[in-house]
């Protein structure tokens, strides 16, 4: 009995040890190289320093994330796997179906990642069951921003629904105003139309058409109003959108030419920057219906060799989650914390807004992954999704014609 | 020993090149081959699956637009370009005074990178801030130039740009094919009181044959790998309008992890330039055999 005793001492003697050798490891691979990313991406590094490890950053730039994605699926098929990189909605599962994904469950039992989750969040950072990526922050898609000036001075209180939206926008252009600022980039087109589509389908057709990809819902006639109103809110941009870059656009509301934009939350960072304050300046509101369209950033973690890597890679994931991390990252980035336990007192009202509507949707079940940011849909079929609804926008083209289209390109690229 | 290798060293020295070629070109096109008739989606899988690939490609509304792109602009841009190029070396060719400064100004666009180029047209282009503000600001209210930003017309202002920075170089070879026609020739001719334009449509530019066969296949190349410029001027849109297959092919492979479309795609575009240069190639050596 005693040398089991002292057998079990000395193995636990060993074990903490190796541990207290061991110096945690991560590289990591990200595409957040952009001024307020880059701020946000420092503050996790910090962190992780903090606590005893060394961080090799891989940032790759440009494209989107694309080129990030380029440098991974190098790196894998070398067999050279980074400790972690910034992937986001179905491809987790997609690079877990590869078998290169590590399995981060412990920690996340560890600190009850499934309690202080959003349960529809949560789903998208397991893989069969066990938890493979850790998220970072929610942006939220669906948002319509205004100029407070050019809406206060029409007498035009900010959309509930989205006949109330054509009126508005048909007044303010009798006015001279531009009503809806847009670039004609196709996933600026694809996040509008996701606004217009879950306002019109509501939050069970939205499911049905952009995550289960039910036919019936795709060709029914709701999908054609959603196409009808893009070609009505067509006429509410101006002639000269095509190719505008989406901060410019903002700038357009910002300095009160146009009066509307539908875009994420991170046009917000671009309202702040300028000095503007929210609720003041500019006003910020869900678009017309229900629901929330969620776009969550996360880190996926690899199978790698190595104690170190391994210990890296759990104290990324805790740091993530992280209530600490959580709210300084999202303060910075100007999405707003995964997790729903962080207190919102450093946030700006439209993030608490975002935060609230976020715990409202969860419990009615109307809290949704965006397609148009990958959070829906496979990239073969979201694109070509969004083939459609960019031919759509930017031609004469009828919505029956668009539904039927839209059919054949799913069908097409499964 | 040294007969051995005086007979050899040609073969040893271009060994590694030829190796090297035979791997990272015929190779990669091979498994590219290969990739097209697999399901391969985010990484490459090497289950054959028949033409399924070929199947999405051609259902495909969006690769439709960018293949009838690829004729448009080729065309266009191969035919304008010859024209305008041929045009200005004629010009040139008239012993004018400042040949040599003109010549480098024609040829200067050739010298900056398409992106360069695509940027500064889509400046040009833009409705709001080049061309048509500047001649409404001239007080021609409702002169209009917005082909940037119409479905319809985005793929000539491809055409445009692309012209702009190639035609100088063609002009350059021209004016090499021009100089090195026999001028005893054109000296009888124009004793004989032949008309000037007689002596360049009869005598100099039949004899130019090889220069345009050269010429041509610069610019087909050029058209068919046109990526850069599509990207910097209309990124592909308005919508998916101005889709080139290298355009398509990069949306397939890097924007949405689906490789087997992206090498179907790409072995279209292969099977393209082979139509072109394979009858180029064969001439060139029938010729060379007789």
């Amino acid at each position: 009995m005693k040398t089991h005793v002292m057998g079990a001492v000395s193995g636990l003697a060993i074990v903490v040890a190796s541990a207290a050798v061991a110096e945690p490891q991560a590289e990591v691979l990200h595409y957040w190289t952009s001024g307020g990313e880059a701020k946000s991406v420092a503050v996790l590094q910090e962190e992780f320093a903090e606590n005893g490890g060394t961080w090799t950053d891989m940032p790759v730039a440009g494209g989107g994330g694309d080129a990030a994605g380029t440098a991974l699926r190098a790196r894998v098929l070398a067999g050279n796997a980074p400790t972690a990189a910034q992937i986001k909605g179905p491809a987790i599962q997609e690079w877990y179906e590869e078998g290169v994904l590590a399995d981060i469950s412990a920690v996340a039992e560890a600190n009850n990642w499934a309690d202080v989750l959003p349960a529809s969040i949560a789903g998208h950072m397991q893989c069969d069951g066990t938890w493979c990526a850790a998220p970072v922050n929610v942006h939220r898609v669906d948002w319509i921003w205004a100029n407070a000036e050019v809406l206060a001075a029409n007498g035009i209180a900010m959309p509930t629904t989205w006949d109330e939206f054509n009126a508005a926008a048909e007044q303010l252009q009798a006015a001279g105003i531009i009503p809806l600022a847009h670039g004609g980039q196709a996933w600026q087109d694809a996040t509008v139309f996701e606004a217009v589509a879950l306002g019109i389908l509501g939050p069970d057709g939205f499911q049905k058409a952009f995550v289960e990809l039910d036919t019936d819902t795709l060709t029914s006639d709701e999908m054609k109003a959603v196409f009808d109103q893009m070609r009505t809110m067509r006429g509410f941009v101006d002639s000269n959108f095509s190719g505008r870059d989406w901060n410019l656009a903002t700038a357009m509301v910002m300095n009160g030419e146009a009066a509307f934009q539908i875009m994420g939350d991170w046009a917000k960072g671009e309202f702040m920057a300028a000095g503007q304050v929210p609720g003041e300046d500019f006003l910020c509101a869900s678009t017309p219906g229900e629901g929330f369209l969620y776009n969550v950033d996360s880190f996926a973690m690899f199978e790698v060799d190595g104690e170190e890597k391994q210990q890296g890679q759990a104290l990324l994931a805790e740091l993530v989650v992280g209530q600490n991390f959580q709210e300084v990252f999202n303060l910075n980035k100007g999405s707003i914390p995964a997790r729903t336990d962080v207190a919102l007192d450093a946030f700006d009202s439209c993030a608490i807004l975002s935060a609230e509507d976020m715990a409202a949707s969860n419990d009615s079940g109307s809290l949704l992954p965006s397609y148009a940011h990958g959070m829906a849909l496979r990239g073969a079929q979201s694109g070509a999704i969004t083939d459609v609804v960019t031919a759509h926008f930017n031609s004469d083209m009828s919505s029956d014609d668009a539904v039927q289209m839209l059919a054949d390109a799913i069908a097409n690229s499964l | 020993m040294t007969k051995w290798l005086e007979e050899n060293t040609p073969k040893l020295v271009l060994a590694p090149s030829f190796i090297i070629v035979l791997i990272f070109v015929y190779g990669f096109i091979a498994w590219t081959a290969w990739v097209s008739l697999t399901r391969s989606r985010l990484l490459p899988k090497y289950e054959i699956d028949g033409f399924i690939q070929y199947d999405r490609l051609f259902a495909s509304p969006r690769w439709d637009t960018a293949f009838t792109n690829l004729f448009v602009f080729g065309f266009l841009f191969i035919v304008i370009a010859m024209i305008l190029g041929l045009i200005l070396a004629i010009l040139l060719d008239q012993n004018i005074r400042t040949e040599g400064a003109i010549r480098t100004i024609y040829l200067y666009p050739m010298a900056l990178s398409m992106i360069v180029t695509g940027t500064a047209w889509k400046w040009i282009l833009n409705p709001g801030l080049g061309l048509e503000a500047t001649v409404r600001g001239w007080g021609f209210e409702t002169f209009t130039f917005d082909w940037l930003v119409n479905p319809e017309m985005a793929i000539y202002t491809i055409v445009i740009a692309a012209i702009w920075q190639s035609s100088g170089f063609v002009m350059a070879l021209f004016l090499a094919g021009l100089r090195s026609v026999d001028q005893e020739i054109i000296k009888a001719a124009q004793v004989d009181g032949i008309p000037t334009w007689r002596v360049y449509t009869a005598i100099i530019i039949p004899s130019m044959a090889p220069i345009f066969l050269s010429a041509f296949i610069v610019l087909s190349h050029l058209a068919i790998k046109s990526f850069d410029l599509v990207i910097a001027l209309t990124g592909g849109g308005p919508g998916y309008a101005t889709d080139l297959p290298a355009t398509y092919m990069y949306a397939m492979a890097f924007s949405r992890g689906d490789i087997g479309q992206a090498a179907s795609s790409a072995m279209i575009m292969m099977m393209v330039v082979f139509a072109i240069v394979v009858p180029y190639l064969y001439s060139e050596l029938r010729s060379k055999d007789g």
